[in-house]
């Protein structure tokens, strides 16, 4: 990259997140001294530039003077999910082609025989040649190069776009993938051809498999994505690189994005969770749970010390891992979507089953006749009502409340609002124990976190649910609503790199040990030498992942740096097996299975005071207050003040109930709740104890 | 105490299945045995104080644990009560293996602890975790051709493992000098014994909340519940009595297929099982017990209605005839090695069969229906050290009403994943030179089988011996509605290049190898499911042109034409 198209440290930078339904923008204006610029637009789903270029227009700053643009996408998630991919042909070892086909012989859930599975790659599209490593990486069978060019052709001539090479044991010596490659790109008419050991390089066929086929699957429509977006962007003035993000929080420029398209398929929840990192850093508080909850689901992940937990077993839907360092964010089938019933022994469920985004929950008006969360919430005056209803067709509250009274309330013995306080109840319950089985039951006191909540319909809940989880803190940012595009300005550079070793602590060469994490130390800093853009120092995290000899699990153990001393690892291996098992092993050796490096590029410090506008702030809490309304607490309906959020003081203490608004998030204060607002606008809010 | 609303109801029942659900998480997570902490190859539950009924289990438990551990501790409070086993104390946790007081197999280890409250047991949790080893004749413990329980291994009654929370180092020393790779072990029982703590831990806090009483009340509110939704499901189904046979293909010594013969009548809001007619206790490890003949049943009700809660009360609608004088009713000292992975699965299929006539929209046909045990066990010259190796594998699930069967899918009674290949040759001196999608192995139908794998070993050193406990080798998965059963399993095992097959087919046990020597497997297919001359063309088309038929195949399968495939319109 040309040092003088690097954007530098203090320069004027856009964020944007594309998501399900809207297109954020946050741009920060360097030049008129950290000066915030917010947009948002529909997400135009056949051609995702469109929306990010209204959504820059609607700023109304000059296009050209921005200096670094950073891109979050579902473009890649999407085309997984709905399996829009395209066309992709995969060479392995002869025997072998079936692996991402056959899976690990698993069922879709514990109970039912039923199910569907369809592989990335179809059956047809994947083809067999002799060769063959073995365990130890010495070669059994070599490779037959003339066979291997009669697949490649094959493939080409049926019209594949991209292509995969996955060859057993291709982590321990990767020689035949390399040269498979090699032919292949002197055959093949693009580059989209993606070597399974390059991207994952570690046992277990199937997820290195399936990880290859989705980056191939993905490859050229991320390309064909970022090719018209930098074409638009060139259109509006923007003259340099942008950035997109990836998976593992950090972003990547967007000429080297796809070779790894893989990596960003968990992009915008990453982003989010970056976003709330840095935001409860500035905050004070480094230990948090973000709950990030939309319509259909729930997105939650745990940060300690400010860091997000990255994982490399990330599985976004059944049977489709993807085993690329990522942002460890778990989904959970739970959002204000979620439809409520009595079930045939007369209780009260609410989910698994979600109205979705259509026909939606009824208040939508889209056609949804069954009562949801957010219905639920609308009938007890938690959320505004001529807000919502303003929208054409949509339904009233007596409609709604109809529903409530005769699907749930009859079987149940309750009045509408009985119902509904009842759905909201269970409905708190239920994801409370989902966000706890992904988070705290592993081994942490929800007492030394803070809950973080933001999207649409997180900061409705939050405080209730804190209260579930023992949890005693919420913190919700300024803007809950664009928390996705904040983590695309604030990221940093970021490249992660792993290496399998598989050894016993005790058979170790730590000379090596050192020599690996150097390397990959080395390698991340060539890589971000090459980045559009500067960052202001270089970080590098080393860690191992360990187990005792005989597990299968693994723990993750920070290393203090790339010349550690085999005394030292075991005794910081055991001493955090002992923090999250409470388990002392003495009797078993320890086992060292990845050496594992992050090499972040850390940007400048950005002030967020102004995500809220300063100018905007009113003198007294009363002067925020907009109105009063009776709003379901515990079996009462309380008068309930409704503060504009953007009007808080600085300082303001709240205690509810209360109910705080802004352009696309609604906070619920319940009685005993006490919040505060900070210099950054956020709400640090002390849950009542249950 | 407080009135029992149904939404207090819904709190309470949601919080004890948060209880199992962490209690499970705990175990897997802290367990050494890739059995448990990889295949979840465990399960924790609540049990009533006074009679051991399941309260609550966690719903990622393996499914043939579900009526077990009931059972067992029934046992145990009954043995308590009569003073064959001491009191308990508060920090006790009981150990206890023995098959034929409520269990499954001898590798099943339970464990038992109750809780307290205010100087009372309030109820008992338990859990299951299935240890990779446990003595006997065989590594593993799946022996195929033992005749008595004692070959099959170390048979622990209750006894207290942990005294007032302290490990005791006496019984623990009796247990690790009667198992192999014994050292290991102590990881797996701190990790079992650690999942109950955190299970107390959690009750209680949940007790403390919504106070003693009122929880109770609930619990029996609860199943009172649970027992009405599965009378309701039952009610759907017509007056009448439905019959189906299943076999196993022999009980691994003599070779004569074993007949499961159930009769399941339905009238009113009640099922009738009954098994007479079914084959007498036999030689080999292919008994069960009680304990898992009636698990059996409960999860192959609970895979057909998988929203009825787990809970003693959704069991109580089904009266279910002890099949005394059979061989699913075993008694000491018949061997049961094969009751939990084979004979389980095949007493589901029954069940399968027998409720698809009445519930076509809910059933499906026969899934392949076995674990797949294949041990391999030697000398490895090169690492200077004897090894253990098991495979297990899955098969094809059958067909249903909406869609086709899954390909190797899981074992009917587990949940547990297999092993990578690259992981199994990085542990053992083996090569695998194929591991693939059986063709041809699913049952033809309206919607067909799914399909079994086909996949063949090579020892590359030393000796070793190969073991088999497999089933479906002589009769395929059953398919229904017309649709045809699933291809049988088959075991080729290659000496010096020449092809041996087990006598039993499915089964058999120290099959001498040397270098070069290979094992050949290919799972049973799912089977089909309605007449298969109803399915659709395109999708016949479909499945030639992806190889999982050949054209001929195709054409002798599912009736269609050499034109009809050609016809490239779809």
């Amino acid at each position: 990259m040309d040092e003088k198209n690097r954007a530098g440290p203090a320069s004027t930078v856009a964020g944007i997140d594309v998501g399900g339904t809207f297109t954020d923008l946050i741009l920060i204006d360097a030049a008129s001294g950290g000066r915030v610029r917010l947009a948002k637009t529909p997400t135009t789903g056949a051609n995702q530039a469109e929306g990010v270029v209204d959504a820059l227009a609607q700023t109304g700053f000059p296009v050209e003077a921005i200096d670094l643009i950073v891109h979050g996408t579902t473009t890649t998630t999407n085309a997984v999910l709905e399996r829009r991919l395209a066309r992709t042909g995969m060479i392995t070892t002869r025997g072998f082609r079936d692996i991402i086909e056959l899976g690990r012989r698993t069922r879709p859930q514990p109970y039912g025989m039923t199910g569907r599975f369809e592989p990335v790659i179809a059956r047809d599209l994947r083809l067999e040649v002799g060769e063959r490593m073995t365990a130890a990486g010495t070669v059994h069978t070599p490779l037959d190069e003339d066979e291997l060019r009669a697949a490649v052709v094959r493939l080409r001539d049926r019209g594949c776009e991209a292509l995969v090479i996955h060859f057993l044991h291709a982590y321990a010596n990767p020689r035949h993938e390399l040269r498979a490659a090699e032919i292949a790109a002197e055959l093949w008419p693009n580059d989209h051809i993606t070597m399974a050991h390059a991207l994952l390089s570690e046992a277990r066929e199937f997820e290195r498999g399936v990880t290859a086929a989705v980056n191939a699957a993905v490859q050229p429509i991320l390309q064909r994505y970022v090719e018209r977006l930098r074409r638009d962007l060139r259109g509006k003035g923007y003259k340099r690189e942008f950035l997109v993000m990836n998976g593992n929080g950090g972003m990547i420029s967007a000429g080297l994005v796809a070779r790894e398209a893989a990596k960003t398929v968990m992009s915008g929840p990453a982003s989010g969770v970056m976003a709330a990192a840095y935001t409860a850093r500035r905050a004070g508080f480094g230990d948090i749970v973000t709950y990030d909850m939309g319509g259909t689901s729930t997105d939650v992940a745990m940060v300690r010390a400010s860091r997000p937990a990255v994982s490399n077993e990330i599985e976004i839907e059944y049977a489709m891992p993807i085993h690329v360092p990522m942002v460890d964010v778990r989904t959970v089938g739970a959002g204000g979507g979620s439809i409520a019933r009595v079930n045939n022994a007369g209780l009260l469920e609410v989910g698994p089953e979600s109205a979705g985004a259509l026909p939606g929950p009824i208040c939508y008006g889209r056609g949804g006749t069954r009562p949801t969360v957010s219905d639920a919430n609308l009938l007890l005056g938690r959320l505004n009502a001529q807000k919502l209803l303003a929208v054409d067709g949509a339904a009233d509250l007596d409609t709604i409340g109809d529903v409530f009274a005769r699907t749930l309330g009859a079987p149940l013995g309750l009045d509408a609002t009985g119902a509904a306080g009842a759905v909201l109840r269970i409905g708190n319950l239920r994801m409370a124990g989902a966000i706890r089985m992904v988070s705290i039951a592993k081994g942490h006191d929800p007492r030394d976190f803070s809950l973080f909540a933001f999207g649409g319909a997180g900061p409705l809940h939050a405080c209730a649910l804190a209260r579930e989880l023992g949890i005693p803190r919420v913190i919700v940012p300024a803007r809950p609503g664009i928390t996705n595009a904040l983590g695309c300005v604030v990221a940093d550079l970021r490249h992660d790199f792993v290496r399998t070793l598989n050894r016993p602590l005790a058979d170790l060469d730590m000379a090596a040990v050192q020599a690996i994490l150097n390397e990959q130390a080395g390698e991340g800093r060539d890589l971000i030498a090459r980045e559009a853009v500067r960052p202001e120092r270089i970080e590098i995290v080393h860690s191992a992942d360990m187990q005792f000899v005989g597990q299968t699990h693994l723990l993750n153990v920070a290393l203090p740096g790339p010349a550690v001393e085999r005394a030292t690892l075991q005794a910081l291996f055991e001493k955090a097996y002992f923090a999250r098992f409470k388990v002392k092993l003495p009797e078993i050796r320890a086992n060292l299975v990845n050496l594992n490096t992050s090499v972040i590029g850390i940007r400048p410090e950005l002030d967020l005071s102004t995500l809220i506008d300063p100018a905007g702030r009113a003198d007294t809490l009363a002067g925020a207050q907009a109105a009063t309304r009776p709003v379901w607490f515990a079996g009462d309906w309380l008068d309930t003040p409704v503060y504009a959020r953007e009007q808080l003081p600085l300082e303001a203490r709240i205690d509810g109930p209360a109910i705080l608004e802004q352009m696309d998030a609604t906070t619920v204060l319940e009685p005993g709740d006490r919040a505060v607002s900070d210099g950054d606008g956020n709400l640090i809010i002390t849950a009542a104890k249950a | 105490m407080a009135e029992l609303d149904p939404i207090t109801l819904t709190v309470i029942q949601a919080a004890l299945q948060q209880v199992c659900d962490e209690m499970d998480l705990a175990f897997s997570r802290a367990a050494f045995s890739p059995v448990i902490a990889e295949a979840n190859d465990r399960s924790d539950g609540i049990y009533a104080a006074d009679d051991g009924a399941l309260i609550a289990q966690g719903v990622g438990g393996l499914p043939v644990f579900v009526g077990v551990m009931e059972y067992s501790t029934r046992t145990l409070i009954e043995m308590i009560a009569d003073g064959r086993c001491l009191p308990p104390e508060p920090g006790d946790i009981y150990i206890v293996n023995d098959p034929y007081l409520g269990g499954t197999h001898l590798m099943d280890v339970r464990f038992a602890r109750p809780v307290w409250r205010d100087g009372k047991i309030f109820c008992w949790l338990s859990n299951t975790g299935h240890w990779p080893d446990i003595g006997g004749s065989v590594p593993g413990g799946f022996s195929a051709s033992a005749t008595a329980v004692e070959q099959e291994g170390l048979r622990l009654p209750p006894v207290k493992l942990f005294k007032r929370g302290e490990l005791d180092p006496e019984i623990h020393a009796i247990i690790a000098s009667n198992i192999r790779v014994a050292d290991q072990r102590i990881g797996d029982i701190k990790a079992q014994a650690a999942a109950l703590m955190v299970g107390e831990e959690r009750l209680c806090a949940l007790l403390d909340r919504y106070g003693d009483d009122t929880v109770l009340a609930a619990i029996a509110e609860l199943r009172r519940r649970a027992a009405e939704q599965m009378r309701a499901r039952i009610a759907d189904i017509a007056d009448g009595v439905y019959r189906a046979t299943a076999h196993v293909d022999s009980d691994g010594v003599v070779d004569r297929p074993l007949t499961i013969a159930l009769a399941v009548e339905k009238t009113g809001d009640r099922l009738v099982f009954d098994f007479a007619g079914s084959s007498p206790p036999c030689a080999g490890p292919m008994n069960s017990v009680l304990a898992t003949t009636l698990s059996s049943i409960y999860l192959a009700m609970r895979h057909i209605f998988p929203d009825v809660p787990l809970s003693a009360g959704a069991f109580e609608p089904l009266e279910i005839r002890r099949p005394e004088g059979t061989f699913l009713d075993a008694h000491y000292p018949r061997p049961v090695s094969g009751c939990a992975a084979e004979v389980s699965q095949r007493i589901a299929e029954a069940v399968f069969a027998a409720l698809v006539q009445a519930l076509p929209e809910h059933v499906t046909a026969a899934p392949a229906g076995s674990s797949g045990n294949f041990a391999l066990g030697g000398h490895d010259p090169a690492r200077g050290r004897d090894y253990v190796m098991y495979q297990i594998s899955g098969g094809g699930y059958g067909g249903n009403s909406d869609h086709d069967g899954l390909s190797n899918g899981c074992s009917t009674i587990g949940i547990s994943k297999s092993p990578p290949i690259e992981v199994m040759e990085q542990a053992y001196p083996i090569l695998y030179r194929h591991y693939a999608l059986r063709e041809g192995s699913g049952g033809a139908g309206r919607q067909r089988g799914g399909f079994g794998l086909a996949y063949e070993v090579e020892l590359l050193r030393g000796e070793a011996r190969a073991s088999f406990v497999m089933d479906h080798g002589r009769f395929g998965p059953q398919g229904v509605l017309g649709g045809a059963d699933g291809g049988v399993n088959t075991v080729t095992v290659w000496r010096d290049g020449i092809a041996h097959v087990p006598q039993h087919l499915s089964k058999e046990q120290d099959i001498a190898l040397k270098p070069g020597d290979r094992v050949s497997v290919g799972t049973p297919g799912g089977g089909g499911y309605g007449n298969p001359r109803e399915r659709d063309p395109a999708l016949v088309r479909r499945d030639v042109a992806l190889g999982y038929y050949t054209e001929a195949e195709a054409m002798e399968k599912f009736g269609v034409t050499a034109d009809l495939l050609a016809d490239d319109e779809a």
